[in-house]
C-alpha cells in the first residue's frame, strides 16, 4: 500500500467511496506531507489547515449519511493564489494584494466546493502570474522537488511543485503564455491549458484577459480529466466562456490512438532546444508511433513571431488590468508619505509592485500609446491572426501536434533573473497556443540527466478530450509519470499502475 | 447669431457639435446586477465587486441597456450595424474603480442618424454621428477645510451611460438649446432617460468654433463643459461665440482647450489645454466579445417603439383639429400629451371637435399657468384629466360659465377636490331659473331709472351697465347670454 498522499484521485475516490479511508485521513496525510517537505519546496503562500479539516469532516459526515458524492469529494487540492477564495487571502504573490481577502469565490473554486474537493491552501506564483520560474513572487521562490536548487517553472510553480511533491493530489493553475504547461514540464506533472472559453475566468485575477485560462495539474491524465470535468463549462458571469456541451473526459480515455494523425512542427525543434530535451521528445514520438499513431512533419511558420506578439498583447492588457491597484479601495496603500493623490497612487504602486510587473505595465502602456498603437498592438494582433491560421492549416492534416513543452529542463535558481529576455524565450513553444486560443497539455515525456522533460500536445479548440486520450494512452506504455522526485526521499515507484 | 455681441459678428459662421451623455433608466447597472437608481441611496450601498473594480471580476452586458440604446438609435434615424464592440478607455482617477472605462471606440452600436428641429419656423436637420454605450463613474465628495479630504461614492459607478454625438451642424446657441430640448423630449418619450439635466442624468458638452462665412475649414474649437440646464447651454454657447468673435476680431487666436461654464459669473473659463491632451490608450475590451445584433433583435425593438413627438404632433393636428402650434406644445412633453388625450377621452361632449379644442386651450392656458405658478409637473397636477373633462362638461352644459370655470379650476387645483365637488360646495352655478332672473331684472330696472332713461334717450351703451348690475346681484351666476335678451325685452324699443 502506498502512502495516502501518493494515491491518484481515482484510487482515493474508490477508497473513500468504500469508506476504507476518510476524507479527514486523506487530508491529514497531505497536511503531514506538507509539514514534512514544505520547508524545502515552499509551494504554498497560505495553508488552510483547520478549514481543510472541517471541510473534510463535513464530507465524511455527508457520506456517512448515505449521500452519493462525486469523484472529487474529499480530494485534497491546491489552488494558485491568483484565484479568488472567499474569506481567504488571495495575494497573487504581490505586496499590493498581500492582505487582500476577496468576498467571493472564483467560479472554479465554487465548482470545486460543490464537487466536494478539499482546498489545502493557496500556492505561490510569479507576481500576478508574470514569469516563468516563480522567482518573481514577492514573498519567496518555490523550488523544484526534482532538484531543490532549480526552479519549478512558472508562473504556476507553486501548484506544480505541490502536486509533484505529493503536497496536493491535484492543483489548479492559470496559463497565459505557458504558466501551467511549462511548470508541468519542469516538475513531471500532467498540466493542461484548456481552450480559451472552456473554463470560466470569473475570479481569476486578470493578467492578460484574452490569453488567461485556468487549468489543472495532476499526476495522471485521468486525474486531470476528473479535475477539468469539475471546472469546465459555461458561466454567465464570464461573457468569454463558451456555452458548448462539456464531454465526459474520463470516458474519452480509451487507450486507443491507432491511426491518430500526429504532426511534428519543424519550428519546435530548433536551435535553443537542449539536446536532452530533444532526445526525450523524439523518443516519446517513437512511442506514440509504436502505438499506432501516424506521425508526420508539419510547419507552423509564424512560430518565431509568437514571443514578440505575446510581449505586446499581454503587457498591453495587463497595463489596464492592473490599473485598479491604486491603494484606494483595497490592498496595500502607502499612507502618510504622500503629498497629494497622484503622489499617493504613484508611491503605492512603486512599493506595491515588483520589477517584472512594473516592466510589463510600462511595456503595455507604451505599446498602446497614441502613435505607437498601430506599430505595436495592431501589428501584434495581426501576428496573432497569422499564428492562428498556422494552426488551422496544420489541423487540416493532423489531429494533434507534438513537441517539447519547454526548450530546456528546469534551470537553476537565479540563472535567468538578470536577463528577462532569456526568461521570456522559455515560453516560445507554449505561447502560440494561448495566442490561438487552442488547448495544450504537457505530460511527463522522459528525463534528461535526471530532470523531467515535458511533452506538449496541442489540439484544435475544444478537443481537450483528444489531448487527454493521447496523454492517457502514452501513460499506459511509459512510467515517467509514476516516478517520484528523489530529492525529497520519496518512495520511488510506489504508486500502483492502473 | 442674434446673440453675438459685436458688429463684426455677421462675418462669422458659428459651428457647434454637441456630445450628450444620458444615464439610462435601466433596472440594474451596465455590467452587474446592482440597482442603477442611486438617487436616495446611502453612499456605497449600491455596489458589488464588479462595479467597484475588485480583482478577478468580469463585466456582463445589461441587455436592457442595449435595447434602450437601440430604441434611441431608431428614434434618431440611425443605422444599427450587425455587430459592435467594446473598448477600454484608460485613465486614472479615484472615481473610476477599474482604472479604465468600458466604452465603444470604433464600432459603436449605431451611427449616421439625424434629428429634425423647428428653428423659428425653419426646419433644420442636425446629423447624429453616433450613439454608443459606456458606463458612468463614481462620485467624489470633497470636504474643504483645514483637514480637507475627499470621499468616494461608487453608487453611480457602472450606471449605464449613452453617448449621443452630433455632427457639427448646429449654427447657433438657441439652436443648440432647441436640439437639447428635442433630444430630451425624444429620450423621455422612449422612457430611456429621465432627461433631468439638473440632476446630471442628462449632460452636455459643446464643441464650439467660428469661421469666416464662406470658409470651408473649421475654426479652432473649444470644448465647453459644466452646463447644467437647457438655459445654461444657450447662455454658455452664446457667451463663448461672443468671446471667440472678440478674440478673432481683435487679431487674437483661439486655443484648442476645455472651458468650464461659470453659471454665476456667466462666463466660460479655461480649464486645461488640449495640448496636454490625455492619451486614453483605447484598445478592444478583452472581457467582452463583440456584440452581434441580429436583424430580428432590431425588428423586435422597432415593434416596441412608442409614438414619437413629431408623429404624435402630426396626429394631434389630424385627429383633434388642433393648430400645429398647440399640437407642438402639447406633445413637447409626453406626460402633457398623455394628460391631454386622457382629458379628451374622459369627456361626454357630443361636439368632439369643440371639446378637443377646448381641452387644448384649458390645458395650455389656465392649467399650465397654475402648474407653473406652483412649479409643478403635469404629473403632479391636482386636477386629474378626468377632472378637467368634468369641468369642460360643466361649462358645456351651462351649469357654470366659462369665467366661473376658471374659478372652479383654481379651487379644484388648490384643494384637490373635483370640479363638481367645488361647484357643489361653493354654490357656484349659473342661474338657469328664468323666473328668478326675471325678478332680478325687474328690480334692476326699477332701481336704475336714470340708466333706463338714458337707454330710451338713445344711449344704448347703458344696457351694458344694467347687465352688469344684474350680474352683480346674481353674484355672477346669471348667464350673460340670457340676461341681455331678457333686459332688452323688458325695456322695449329704445
Amino acid at each position: 500500500m502506498p502512502e495516502l498522499w501518493q494515491l491518484s484521485v481515482s484510487e482515493a475516490a474508490d477508497l473513500l467511496r468504500r469508506r476504507e479511508i476518510s476524507a479527514v485521513e486523506l487530508t491529514r496525510a497531505h497536511q503531514e506531507r506538507i509539514a514534512q517537505v514544505e520547508g524545502n519546496v515552499r509551494a504554498f503562500v497560505t495553508t488552510l489547515d483547520d478549514q481543510a479539516l472541517r471541510d473534510a469532516e463535513r464530507l465524511d459526515q455527508r457520506r456517512s449519511e448515505g449521500e452519493q458524492l462525486g469523484p472529487l469529494a474529499g480530494i485534497p487540492i491546491a489552488i494558485k493564489d491568483n484565484l479568488c477564495t472567499r474569506g481567504v487571502t488571495t495575494t497573487c504573490s504581490s505586496r499590493i494584494l498581500e492582505h487582500f481577502t476577496p468576498p467571493y469565490d472564483a467560479t472554479v473554486v465554487a465548482r470545486l466546493h460543490e464537487a466536494g474537493a478539499v482546498i489545502l491552501g493557496k500556492t505561490n506564483l510569479d507576481e500576478f502570474a508574470m514569469g516563468s520560474s516563480t522567482e518573481n513572487s514577492a514573498f519567496f521562490p518555490t523550488r523544484n522537488p526534482w532538484d531543490l536548487g532549480r526552479v519549478p517553472g512558472g508562473s504556476s510553480g507553486g501548484s506544480a511543485s505541490a502536486v509533484a511533491a505529493g503536497e496536493a493530489m491535484v492543483a489548479l493553475g492559470s496559463d497565459t503564455g505557458g504558466s501551467v504547461r511549462q511548470p508541468g514540464a519542469l516538475t513531471n506533472t500532467v498540466a493542461l491549458k484548456p481552450t480559451y472559453g472552456r473554463v470560466s475566468r470569473f475570479g481569476l485575477v486578470a493578467f492578460a484577459s484574452s490569453l488567461d485560462q485556468i487549468g489543472p495539474f495532476a499526476r495522471s491524465a485521468r486525474d486531470a480529466a476528473l479535475l477539468l470535468q469539475a471546472i469546465a463549462g459555461h458561466d454567465p458571469f464570464d461573457s468569454t466562456s463558451v456555452d458548448a456541451p462539456v464531454p465526459d473526459y474520463a470516458a474519452a480515455l480509451s487507450g486507443d490512438i491507432k491511426g491518430l494523425r500526429v504532426g511534428v512542427p519543424a519550428e519546435y525543434f530548433v536551435e535553443g532546444v537542449e539536446p536532452g530535451v530533444r532526445q526525450a521528445v523524439e523518443e516519446a514520438i517513437e512511442t506514440l508511433k509504436a502505438q499506432g499513431a501516424e506521425v508526420g512533419e508539419c510547419s507552423l511558420p509564424h512560430t518565431r513571431y509568437g514571443v514578440a506578439a505575446y510581449y505586446i498583447i499581454a503587457p498591453a492588457e495587463c497595463s489596464a488590468n492592473l490599473a485598479r491597484y491604486d491603494g484606494v479601495k483595497y490592498g496595500f496603500a502607502l499612507r502618510g508619505e504622500a503629498d497629494d493623490l497622484i503622489d499617493f497612487v504613484s508611491k503605492t504602486r512603486a512599493h506595491g509592485f515588483g520589477a517584472e510587473v512594473k516592466r510589463r505595465i510600462m511595456l503595455g502602456t507604451y505599446a498602446l500609446s497614441s502613435g505607437y498603437y498601430d506599430a505595436y498592438y495592431l501589428q501584434a494582433e495581426k501576428m496573432r491572426t497569422l499564428i492562428k491560421q498556422d494552426f488551422d492549416q496544420a489541423f487540416e492534416q493532423f489531429d494533434v501536434l507534438v513537441g517539447p513543452t519547454s526548450p530546456t529542463v528546469a534551470f537553476e535558481l537565479g540563472a535567468k533573473t538578470a536577463d528577462p529576455y532569456a526568461m521570456y524565450l522559455n515560453d516560445v513553444f507554449t505561447i502560440p497556443a494561448n495566442l490561438a486560443g487552442i488547448p495544450g497539455i504537457s505530460i511527463p515525456g522522459g528525463f534528461s540527466e535526471g530532470l523531467p522533460v515535458g511533452l506538449q500536445l496541442l489540439a484544435p479548440a475544444f478537443e481537450e478530450a483528444r489531448l487527454l486520450r493521447v496523454a492517457d494512452a502514452f501513460e499506459r506504455v511509459t512510467d515517467y509519470h509514476t516516478r517520484w522526485p528523489e530529492a525529497l526521499n520519496a518512495k520511488r515507484g510506489a504508486r500502483k499502475r492502473r | 447669431m442674434a446673440t453675438a455681441p459685436t458688429s463684426t459678428s455677421v462675418e462669422y459662421e458659428v459651428v457647434i457639435g454637441l456630445e450628450v451623455h444620458s444615464q439610462l433608466l435601466t433596472t440594474s447597472k451596465m455590467f452587474c446586477r446592482c440597482p442603477a437608481d442611486y438617487a436616495n441611496a446611502e453612499p456605497n450601498t449600491h455596489i458589488c465587486p464588479v462595479c467597484s473594480g475588485y480583482p478577478g471580476v468580469l463585466p456582463v452586458i445589461n441587455e436592457q441597456a442595449i435595447d434602450y440604446i437601440m430604441m434611441t438609435a431608431l428614434a434618431l434615424n440611425c443605422e444599427i450595424p450587425d455587430f459592435c464592440k467594446f473598448d477600454r478607455k484608460n485613465y486614472g482617477y479615484p472615481d473610476l474603480p477599474k482604472g479604465y472605462q468600458i466604452s465603444q471606440y470604433d464600432r459603436p452600436i449605431s451611427r449616421n442618424g439625424y434629428i429634425l428641429l423647428d428653428v423659428n419656423g425653419e426646419e433644420r436637420r442636425i446629423g447624429i454621428t453616433r450613439v454608443h454605450m459606456e458606463e458612468d463613474t463614481g462620485r467624489l465628495v470633497h470636504r474643504e477645510g483645514k483637514n480637507s479630504y475627499t470621499l468616494v461614492d461608487l453608487n453611480r459607478a457602472g450606471v449605464p451611460l449613452m453617448e449621443i454625438v452630433s455632427e457639427p451642424d448646429i449654427r447657433g446657441a438657441e439652436e443648440a438649446r432647441l436640439y437639447m430640448e428635442k433630444l430630451r423630449t425624444i429620450l423621455v418619450y422612449l422612457g430611456v432617460s429621465s432627461g433631468k439635466m439638473e440632476e446630471g442624468a442628462l449632460r452636455c458638452d459643446a464643441n464650439v468654433s467660428i469661421r469666416p462665412r464662406g470658409q470651408q475649414e473649421f475654426g479652432v474649437k473649444t470644448e465647453i463643459k459644466n452646463m447644467n440646464s437647457f438655459r445654461s447651454v444657450e447662455r454658455a454657447i452664446s457667451y463663448e461665440i461672443g468671446r471667440q468673435i472678440e478674440v478673432l476680431s481683435s487679431g487674437g487666436v483661439i486655443h484648442q482647450e476645455t472651458r468650464g461654464w461659470d453659471e454665476d459669473r456667466g462666463v466660460t473659463v479655461s480649464q486645461r489645454s488640449k495640448e496636454y491632451a490625455d492619451d486614453y490608450r483605447y484598445f478592444p475590451e478583452p472581457d467582452l466579445p463583440p456584440l452581434v445584433i441580429s436583424r430580428e433583435w432590431v425588428e423586435r425593438i422597432r415593434a416596441q417603439m412608442p409614438e414619437l413627438p413629431d408623429a404624435k404632433s402630426k396626429r394631434f393636428v389630424e385627429q383633434y383639429g388642433l393648430s400645429a402650434r398647440d399640437a407642438g406644445q402639447l406633445t413637447a412633453e409626453k406626460a402633457l400629451a398623455d394628460y391631454y388625450e386622457a382629458a379628451v377621452a374622459a369627456g361626454t361632449s357630443a361636439d368632439t371637435a369643440a371639446r378637443a379644442k377646448a381641452a387644448a386651450n384649458w390645458t395650455l392656458g389656465d392649467l399650465r399657468r397654475l402648474l407653473n405658478a406652483g412649479s409643478l409637473d403635469i404629473t403632479e397636477s391636482r386636477v386629474a384629466p378626468q377632472g378637467l373633462a368634468e369641468l369642460l362638461d360643466l361649462i358645456e352644459s351651462g351649469k357654470i360659465s366659462g369665467k366661473q370655470g376658471k374659478e372652479v379650476l383654481e379651487k379644484a387645483f388648490a384643494s384637490g377636490d373635483t370640479p363638481a365637488a367645488v361647484v357643489e360646495r361653493e354654490g357656484i352655478a349659473q342661474m338657469s331659473d328664468s323666473g328668478e332672473l326675471e325678478r332680478i331684472v325687474d328690480e334692476v330696472i326699477a332701481d336704475n331709472p336714470k340708466a333706463v332713461e338714458d337707454y330710451h334717450a338713445g344711449k344704448t351703451a347703458s344696457v351694458q351697465f344694467l347687465v352688469g348690475q344684474v350680474m352683480k346681484r346674481t353674484r355672477g351666476r346669471a348667464r350673460p347670454d340670457m340676461v341681455s335678451p331678457l333686459l332688452l325685452g323688458k325695456l322695449g324699443a329704445p
